[in-house]
């Protein structure tokens, strides 16, 4: 066991292996701070880019174009080198007062005390029923992170000819891991009235034989089975289509995963769902720290490593002011 | 990069044939048509009373009809009708699980609920409901002013009126109960048979023969449990049937964990004659829920659910509990109610042909299954069937979903949590797969072990899942992509 969760205390403890915790955790570790421990609920660290498939990675963090794997290995890899401990396996079940993190791992439950402790939990896609979205619930109706775990990590497929919903860029992303693991997407579905800022790209779903409907409500989704077979959906003109399907993907509308700051009673943005944060990044309760996607809007790993180094040095500032 | 789609074989697939096969799959004394609910309390309670038992169900688990979506509550009956054979039902459905929840490691919470008044029409109703409540020999029934309601639930909002709390109203997992059933018939000789529709049956004067899709099934009685298809059975089987199945579906919205926080009991409305109206609710899981609403409609099947009446329903919940206006949505869900043209259970039993019906059981069925299952087994000695009691039956031990109680992950070695929002462990999985019941089907792998049920709905595990459950359902999460030079 690591030696951080075997005496209980650490100086930073950063909740999520993903590029903004890592990113974090090797500044810190670089600046001299003593014990700086990332806890990540996945066996293997890396976070979201894991199952990413397609580049570009890296650019400015190691100034070569990387696919997601390689990228999340060679952030891994930098956070190990530089001498940050990473516990796997490990479930942060609750934040408590005075950095008290209550933890579950297969090896058992404890708890961690960290003077700082940062919040790099990201964002996940919002699922179809939190969306109200009409109809019967089916199997083969997923996201474009489950969608892209399922291709990257298990060679998997949870379908064969799935409509896209959404016009983001992971929408373009979740069609491009479709193209690449032989699923035949039949349409792509942009729903509500505000048209997206990722028009320009939609020639690509067309290019790849899915047409697109812009500005199109969901009307209903069904199958006689245990498995979606159609979705109705009424265009912008008004005209109602029914899509024969085997499965949908339901892109982008990003959430940030604030479960933990939720539950423990953090202040949060009514709208966003996020932290509130001050400017140097701390939540309401002053041990807390929060960063990268957890923060909205959704950035690239880019970003999200750039900001974990900025909230980094903030935690740095922090803990050198006692 | 090429790709090659493999299709799994699966072995759990079970194409009913067009042309029913004459194989005799169980020669018993009772058979139980539909799982249900009330068909796996029965199927327990005749195991018990010393019957060899069949349950049949033509889905590939149980609990795949009007049982997979309710509100969870144990009912202690005080608003049902009085003297009726439904309150009788629930009261004896209330003691029995009380009795036996503890050795089947059943959880049950006493949240008690709060009948709640926001307008003087509804408050004017409080004495009828007291009065019906008395009569139905509910005693701890009181009236609760606007401070007492406030110091309970002191999120609630503040123009409700008055209630009536009724402090022996429960919530429980509507899942494992029934599962729990299930296997204590199957742990005391019972069989169950799944993916096997009864199309038809002959009674040639002292037994009969079913027939399944998957072959025939020979008993002395015949138990019809088969909920939104009981009037179809009875048709199908015995020509005609009294009452028709009028689906009533019921649409639900479920908030996120944290919501748990702004209520403790069950609120419920003053009820109408046709429904008891929108219930907001915490589940055993840790949840708080709204709903059901009320909708007739033609199919049985569909439990579809419509924008409009989710939005409605979560406008609802915030107008008395104003801090669900922050709170994300989870899920939303709808269950379809096997109401018939009359509101009494449609019970009846045919000493002659040794066939009993139990029909149109709605929202009280998971309280009233463990009663209507003893009345069935006195139903059975009229119908002229002798047994003699179990012994010393064995009892199962159900794996705990409940949040407030330790959960599987709170015991260390579970090798990896699966499901990260409802803490999920491989160990869970895999025994949900293996056993005396095993899942048959991914809703029921959900059932038994909450995984993708959560806030991120799959996001996160459904790739580890689909591994898991690999080969495993006839309709799987997830197929082989092959060959290629895949990274």
């Amino acid at each position: 066991m690591n030696k951080a969760l075997e005496t209980g205390n650490c100086d930073v403890a950063v909740v999520g292996a993903g590029p903004t915790g890592l990113a974090a955790a090797t500044y810190l570790k670089n600046k001299g701070v003593q014990n700086v421990l990332v806890l990540d609920r996945e066996a293997e660290a890396g976070g979201i880019p894991r199952h990413c498939g397609h580049p570009p990675f890296g650019l400015l963090e190691y100034k070569r174009i990387m696919s997601g794997p390689a990228y999340a290995r060679a952030l891994t890899r930098t956070a190990l080198d530089a001498g940050v401990d990473i516990a796997l396996k490990t479930s942060v079940t609750g934040l408590e007062p005075d950095g008290r993190l209550t933890l579950a791992t297969p090896d058992g439950s404890g708890t961690l005390t960290a003077r700082r402790v940062l919040l790099a939990t990201g964002a996940r896609e919002t699922p179809r029923a939190a969306r109200f979205v009409p109809g019967q619930r089916k199997l083969g109706i997923t996201t474009t992170g489950a969608l892209q775990s399922m291709v990257h990590l298990k060679e998997m497929i949870p379908f064969k000819s799935p409509v896209i919903v959404g016009s983001e860029r992971v929408s373009f992303s979740a069609l491009f891991t479709c193209r690449m693991a032989g699923v035949n997407p039949v349409a792509m579905v942009e729903e509500g009235a505000k048209p997206s800022v990722w028009r320009p790209f939609c020639h690509l779903g067309r290019l790849a034989g899915a047409p697109l409907f812009i500005q199109s409500e969901i009307l209903d989704i069904s199958g006689d089975g245990d498995r979606v077979e159609s979705i109705r959906i009424r265009d912008a003109r008004g005209w109602e289509h029914k899509i024969p399907c085997d499965g949908i993907i339901f892109t982008g509308q990003f959430t940030p995963d604030s479960a933990l700051a939720r539950m423990a009673g953090f202040k949060l943005d009514p709208n966003t769902g996020a932290p509130v944060t001050d400017k140097t990044g701390r939540c309401s309760d002053p041990a807390y720290f929060a960063a990268g996607n957890l923060l909205p809007p959704t950035n690239m790993s880019m970003n999200c490593w750039r900001q974990g180094r900025k909230i980094a040095k903030q935690i740095l500032k922090d803990l050198n002011a006692g | 990069m090429c790709y090659h789609l493999v299709m799994n074989t699966q072995k759990n697939t079970q194409t009913p044939a067009d042309t029913p096969s004459t194989a005799c799959l169980a020669d018993v004394d009772v058979a139980v048509i539909g799982g249900g609910v009330v068909g796996c309390a029965v199927a327990r309670r005749m195991s018990l009373e010393g019957a060899s038992v069949v349950l049949i169900e033509k889905a590939a688990d149980i609990l795949d009809g009007a049982s997979k979506g309710n509100s969870a509550i144990l009912h202690t009956g005080f608003d049902a009708p009085p003297d009726s054979l439904e309150h009788q039902c629930v009261r004896r459905g209330y003691e029995e699980y009380l009795t036996i929840c503890k050795k089947m490691n059943l959880p049950v919470r006493p949240t008690g609920a709060m009948v709640t008044a926001w307008t003087q029409e509804e408050e004017d109703r409080f004495e009828a409901i007291l009065a019906k409540g008395k009569k139905n020999g509910i005693e701890d029934l009181r009236l609760l002013s606007r401070k007492e309601i406030l110091d309970r639930e002191p999120a609630m909002a503040g123009h409700v009126r008055a209630a009536i709390l009724v402090p022996g109203e429960s919530i429980v997992d509507p899942w494992s109960a029934p599962l729990a059933y299930l296997k204590q018939s199957v742990m005391n000789g019972g069989q169950a048979l799944f993916n096997a529709r009864v199309i038809g049956g002959e009674f040639d004067g002292k037994r009969w023969t079913l027939e399944t899709v998957r072959g025939q099934v020979k008993a002395g009685l015949v138990i019809n449990a088969a909920g939104l298809y009981g009037d179809r059975v009875e048709a199908d089987v015995r020509g005609s049937s009294f009452f028709t199945i009028k689906p009533r579906k019921g649409q639900f919205v479920v908030f996120d964990k944290a919501a748990s926080k702004l209520l403790s009991s069950i609120v419920l409305p003053v009820p109408t004659a046709r429904t008891k109206g929108i219930v907001l609710f915490p589940t055993i899981f840790g949840n708080l829920v709204v709903g059901p609403t009320a909708e007739e409609q033609e199919s049985r099947s569909n439990a579809s659910v419509d924008r409009a009446i989710l939005k409605e329903l979560q406008a609802q919940a915030i107008a008395k509990i104003p801090g669900l206006k922050d709170m994300p949505v989870t899920t939303t869900y709808a269950g379809i109610r096997p109401a018939t043209e009359e509101s009494p259970y449609r019970v009846a039993h045919d000493p002659d042909q040794n066939w009993i019906t139990l029909g149109g059981i709605r929202s009280t069925g998971l309280t009233g299954a463990l009663g209507i299952a003893r009345h069935t087994a006195e139903l059975a000695r009229e119908c002229g069937l002798s047994f003699t009691a179990l012994e010393s039956p064995k009892t199962p031990t159900m794996p705990n979903l409940a949040q407030d109680l330790p959960r599987d992950f709170n015991t260390p070695g579970y090798e990896e949590i699966v499901c990260h929002c409802e803490m999920v462990t491989q160990r869970e999985i895999q025994a949900a797969m293996e056993g005396e019941l095993p899942a048959g089907s991914l809703s029921g792998l959900k059932r038994r072990t909450r995984a993708t049920m959560g806030r991120c709905q799959g996001f996160y595990c459904s790739a580890r899942l689909a591994e898991l459950t690999r080969n495993q359902f006839a309709s799987p999460l997830g197929m082989e992509i092959k060959g290629g030079d895949h990274e």
